[in-house]
């Protein structure tokens, strides 16, 4: 017997409203299936589950909006079978229903080997705040954000009376914009929650990384001749952005430097073998989201050029999975398109690097004496001085840009 | 197909990219890539689009006369016949 709860899909993310249940009380489910939709600050997103057994029973109810780590619903694992399930089995529908659930489209199934990575958020709450057990008890039932909260017994414990007094002035506030948010188009609504999510997160990265920054100039002449070379031979439809070279750069970069590929949590560096990397994507509307591509290192040029345009295209309709949001390992953001010639990125917590790139230009280069013309590129590396020094990063760039020079090393 | 039918598949499938542009407020020469914030990825779906519906072949060498409106029409009548 399991509890499902509603996973945190961001370090900035306390909430969320389940807008979709695509399962009900006996249907079978397995690692990777899409069991929900919710409604978080970053758009509609799809939850996968990471076990295996049959949904005993639904808690949530849709529409309702409820705090990370609410139990959504309960699920049997096969090996001890739900009375539900038993009885339905008695009235013959279960294999039915086991049939459909096994029809979720597959391709959905994940290679993740985990569940959602801890929450820092939570987790760093508890530390920096003195609460009561009674009063921790209570913020988590209203909903109320300890951090927000002055404490008034010794040593500025948070106790019992704070959080009422805390939820007598949200109710107060409340009251007042209430009308003001009806009136509020939901597009707007939408937006100032984007906008809360991304400042909470970036607020914490500037506060609590130690940030440095390397920046380094590469020369893609020759990797763009092969890519235009490449894209001469394929229908419009197959071709290649400049994006994908970087990606797979990337990726390989940090197979050779590992130390940047992974979390600081709990004051202790978390490196990870798997390659999950958070592509920025701005959204027309404004703020933007990071989804994560999986194992960019095992994936090839076109696989992974596949994957971008689903991801964006999925970014933009605001259709992304619950794993896309929460596992990435590092971040990749890339303003080239804007004309920013240099990126200097904000880490995404719990992350520890975060790779920039700029506009291609041309441009004079020296090399060998020789003075030419070539396409130049702009990377930096924001990373976290708590999980690694310069010279890691230094290590990091150099490898990248060894890769983006002979491509046939990707 | 006339310049007419060009401009609305154009308009068409730049309002699936920038839904909040007022096409009819963009000047014929200006850079719609820069005007209408549409990054290399929009762009390469823009192209798609362009290709599927009238199946003219657009090489990669030639996305630069395509980045206006004028270019474009240019481009596609010239290539249509």
């Amino acid at each position: 017997m399991a509890e499902f709860c509603m996973p945190s899909l961001g370090a900035d993310m306390k909430a969320a409203t389940l807008i979709e249940w695509k399962v009900k009380p006996g249907d079978f489910i397995k690692r990777g299936d899409i069991i929900a939709v919710v409604e978080a600050d970053k758009g509609i997103i799809e939850i996968e589950v990471f076990e295996e057994g049959v949904v005993d029973k639904i808690i949530v109810p849709e529409g309702k909006n409820v705090p990370v780590g609410t139990v959504l619903a309960i699920i049997s694992s096969m090996k001890e079978p739900s009375e539900t399930k038993e009885e339905k089995i008695v009235e013959g529908q279960v294999i039915e229903k086991k049939e459909t659930a096994l029809k979720l489209e597959p391709e959905k199934v994940l290679v993740q080997e985990k569940p959602v990575p801890p929450l820092p958020e939570v987790l760093e709450g508890k530390k920096h705040f003195k609460v009561s057990p009674l009063a921790r008890k209570l913020a988590e039932e209203l909903n109320i954000d300890v951090s927000t909260i002055q404490g008034s017994g010794a040593d500025g414990i948070i106790n019992r009376a704070d959080v009422e007094k805390a939820a007598k002035e949200r109710e107060l506030k409340k009251k007042i914009p209430v009308t003001e948010k009806a009136k509020m188009p939901k597009e707007v609504e939408y937006q100032a929650g984007m906008r809360r999510a991304i400042a909470a997160a970036m607020s914490r990265s500037n506060r609590d990384i130690p940030h440095y920054y390397l920046e380094t100039r590469i020369d893609m002449t020759r990797a763009l001749q092969w890519l235009e070379a490449e894209n001469q031979k394929r229908s419009i439809k197959e071709r290649l952005l400049p994006a994908v070279l970087l990606l797979k750069a990337v990726a390989r970069a940090l197979k050779d430097v590992p130390g940047l590929n992974g979390y600081w949590i709990d004051e202790r560096h978390q490196m990870k073998d798997e390659i999950h990397i958070g592509f920025a994507i701005s959204l027309r509307q404004g703020g933007l989201v990071v989804p994560a591509i999986h194992n960019v290192d095992k994936k090839s040029i076109d696989e992974l050029m596949a994957a971008m345009s689903d991801l964006i295209a999925r970014t933009r309709a605001g259709r992304l999975r619950s794993s896309e949001m929460t596992d990435a390992t590092v971040t990749v953001t890339s303003l080239g398109d804007l004309g920013v010639e240099t990126v200097y990125g904000v880490i995404y917590p719990p992350q520890v690097a975060l790779v920039g790139f700029g506009r291609i230009s041309e441009m004079p280069w020296a090399e060998n004496g020789m003075l030419g013309i070539r396409r130049i590129l702009s990377a930096t590396l924001a990373a976290d001085h708590r999980a690694t020094d310069g010279n890691r990063g230094a290590q990091f760039l150099g490898s990248m840009k060894r890769y983006l020079q002979e491509v046939s090393m990707l | 197909m006339t310049e007419k039918n060009i401009r609305e598949i154009i308009n068409k499938h730049l309002t699936k990219i920038a839904p909040e542009a007022d096409l009819g407020e963009l000047p014929e020469n200006a850079n719609i890539r820069e005007e209408l914030d549409i990054d290399s990825y929009d762009f390469l779906q823009f192209l798609i689009a362009i290709n599927e519906e009238i199946g003219i072949e657009i090489p990669e060498a030639d996305y630069g006369k395509l980045s206006t409106i004028e270019g474009i029409i240019r481009y596609l009548s010239a290539r249509m016949g």
